[in-house]
């Protein structure tokens, strides 16, 4: 910590001898009372969208309604209902699926792309940077309706394969790319940041051993930046346990494959919106958010030797 | 010999990338170009008659206009969400920072312990909170939950440590600044590159934003373009009679990109700024 500030040590020497104790203490008073004004804003904020949703999620979650007594207390019923529901089950295996799948697989695109355009410094490879990021800053929204249109027998260019991407076989596919087509440029960025703070001469000292890019690349630069891999396969797992905007624009598709209970997410919304089932679908609310906050905490920790966060 | 073989294929393998991650930009460009009947019976991947000038006549007439509406909606809550989120992280990120109050390290390792709270499990409990406020339905909804940015707060807190040194601000005060003078002309000015970036993530995520403003507004006078194109994709899927049309839609998605395509074009460095202190802090 700094403990520069009003250390005796950088007072100033002409300050003289007056009383010096009774002004400190009032500099301390003041700073402090400066900090917690700085702060309040951002507190009042903490308090009001985060820690009192959550704990009105949880709250209410322990309620339910009725048609005789209205919100009865029911502790955790509404939690068992949850863990024994088929439709909430069928959402979390979904999005464990998905996010077996479809994680290692955009991180293996960021991956060789970060390590190529680490490699290579040639005009075309800035370009390409460029290019991978783009994706990243379009809204999810227009990125899943620009697939949507692509997907299309009608209007899409790829009707010619005759492939129906939004059937009940290939639909998950469809969606996992369009999360990857949107963030594998984000986490390249992230990888190629990790890269170029590695230090150049490992390499040289490699290539003089012999060593070609291609066992450089994958012997000595990926093991280097595992920390920044651990925090992105992260990153990604806490977003696909929460999929929820790219299955709700592709409903209309074909709503027999992409259910109401589609994701836990999903399944929550229309719980609340739907069927104004506001208790039962803070339970789902919190269950999941709680799985990701714990989730997330224990991957960090198991891998804290790795990663630069924790 | 060898190393040029390898510069090839690495090439060869960006641009096959290229393609991909390029495609359905080249696909939107060519399609906001046709009518409605070009989009279904052209090429999808090059150009048929000309129609990009009447689909923007037919885009910012569709329902008297509502487009131009939900663009300036988005602007407006993109700039108040960003500059509110800037100004907030800004003052707690360099108290956190640089100021000595109690209770100051519990506060910090409380936000830290908090950034990993899925922001999507937050939505439904605010909009009942909301709703309760009678804040449903109005701008506020979308607007006060975007203040929050914990990650802006760890983000300037991280690098007022790093980059301002404590002797700067004790010369201000030496010179008999008060603290809120201190702030704002000698730590605001060393802070701007890392403001920059905090406002442009949050502008560009308040203007992405889509569950909170689904959620919260049912007046579709107060819709985003993101909730707004989205309900005109579903009228037209579902076929609905006075729906916008496909190349209506289409050419509202291209113009809804182009302001964070200029955008990003324009400050690729802060936006690799803010994923680079993000990720090796």
């Amino acid at each position: 910590m700094t403990e520069v500030q009003t250390s005796p040590a950088a007072a100033p020497a002409a300050a003289g001898p007056s009383p010096k104790a009774p002004a400190r203490r009032a500099t301390h008073l003041r700073e402090a009372a400066t900090g917690w004004l700085f702060v309040l804003p951002f507190v009042v904020l903490l308090v009001a969208f985060l820690l009192l949703p959550m704990a009105y999620a949880f709250k209410i979650s322990l309620y339910r309604s009725t048609l005789i007594e209205g919100e009865v207390f029911a502790l955790f019923d509404n939690y068992r209902q949850a863990i024994d529901d088929p439709l909430v089950r069928e959402g979390v295996v979904l999005v464990l699926v998905f996010g077996l799948v479809q994680t290692p697989v955009m991180i293996g695109i960021a991956l060789v792309a970060a390590l190529l355009i680490d490699a290579a410094t040639s005009r075309f490879s800035r370009f390409f940077r460029l290019a991978a990021f783009v994706p990243y800053a379009v809204p999810v929204v227009i990125g899943t309706l620009m697939w949507g249109f692509l997907y299309s027998d009608s209007v899409g260019p790829f009707s010619a394969l005759g492939v129906d991407f939004v059937s009940g076989d290939t639909v998950l596919a469809s969606l996992g790319n369009i999360v990857t087509w949107q963030w594998a440029g984000y986490n390249m960025i992230v990888l190629y940041a990790a890269l170029q703070g590695l230090p150049r001469e490992t390499y040289e000292s490699a290539r003089m051993d012999g060593a070609g890019e291609v066992q450089i690349a994958l012997r000595i630069k990926t093991p280097m930046i595992s920390s920044a891999l651990v925090l992105a396969t992260l990153f990604t797992i806490m977003g696909t346990l929460q999929f929820f905007t790219e299955p709700l624009i592709l409903q209309p598709l074909n709503p027999g494959a992409i259910t109401q209970h589609y994701t836990p997410n999903v399944y929550a919304y229309h719980q609340a919106f739907s069927f104004q089932q506001h208790n039962y679908s803070a339970a789902i609310s919190f269950l999941l958010g709680a799985v990701v906050f714990v989730g997330s905490y224990i991957f960090l920790f198991a891998t804290r030797k790795r990663s630069a966060l924790a | 010999m060898n190393v040029k073989k390898g510069s090839v294929a690495a090439h060869a393998v960006m641009g096959l990338m290229a393609v991909y991650f390029l495609l359905p930009f080249w696909w939107l460009l060519v399609a906001a170009t046709k009518n409605n009947d070009g989009l279904f019976q052209s090429n999808a991947l090059w150009f048929a008659d000309f129609h990009l000038i009447d689909n923007l006549t037919l885009l910012f007439d569709q329902e008297n206009g509502v487009f131009l509406t939900w663009m300036r909606n988005s602007a407006f809550y993109a700039v108040v969400s960003g500059v509110g989120a800037t100004a907030v992280s800004a003052l707690a990120g360099y108290a956190f920072a640089k100021l000595r109050f109690p209770g100051r390290n519990k506060l910090f390792a409380l936000l830290l312990g908090l950034i990993m709270v899925p922001a999507t499990a937050l939505v439904l409990p605010t909009y009942l909170l909301m709703s309760q406020a009678n804040l449903v339905d109005t701008i506020w909804a979308v607007i006060l939950p975007s203040l929050l940015n914990p990650f802006g707060v760890y983000l300037l807190r991280v690098y007022v440590h790093d980059s301002i040194p404590d002797e700067m601000l004790e010369a201000a005060r030496i010179d008999g600044a008060g603290e809120f003078r201190v702030f704002t002309s000698v730590a605001l000015p060393a802070m701007r590159p890392a403001l920059v970036t905090v406002l442009l993530f949050s502008m560009v995520g308040s203007w992405n934003n889509f569950f909170l403003p689904l959620v919260m507004l049912s007046d579709d006078q107060l819709y985003p373009l993101t909730v707004g194109l989205r309900a005109w994709y579903m009228s037209a899927i579902m076929g609905n009679g006075g729906a916008a049309t496909f190349n209506v839609i289409v050419t509202g998605a291209l113009v809804a990109i182009v302001p964070l395509i200029v955008a990003f074009l324009m400050l690729q460095r802060y936006w690799r700024g803010g994923l680079t202190i993000g990720a090796v802090k």
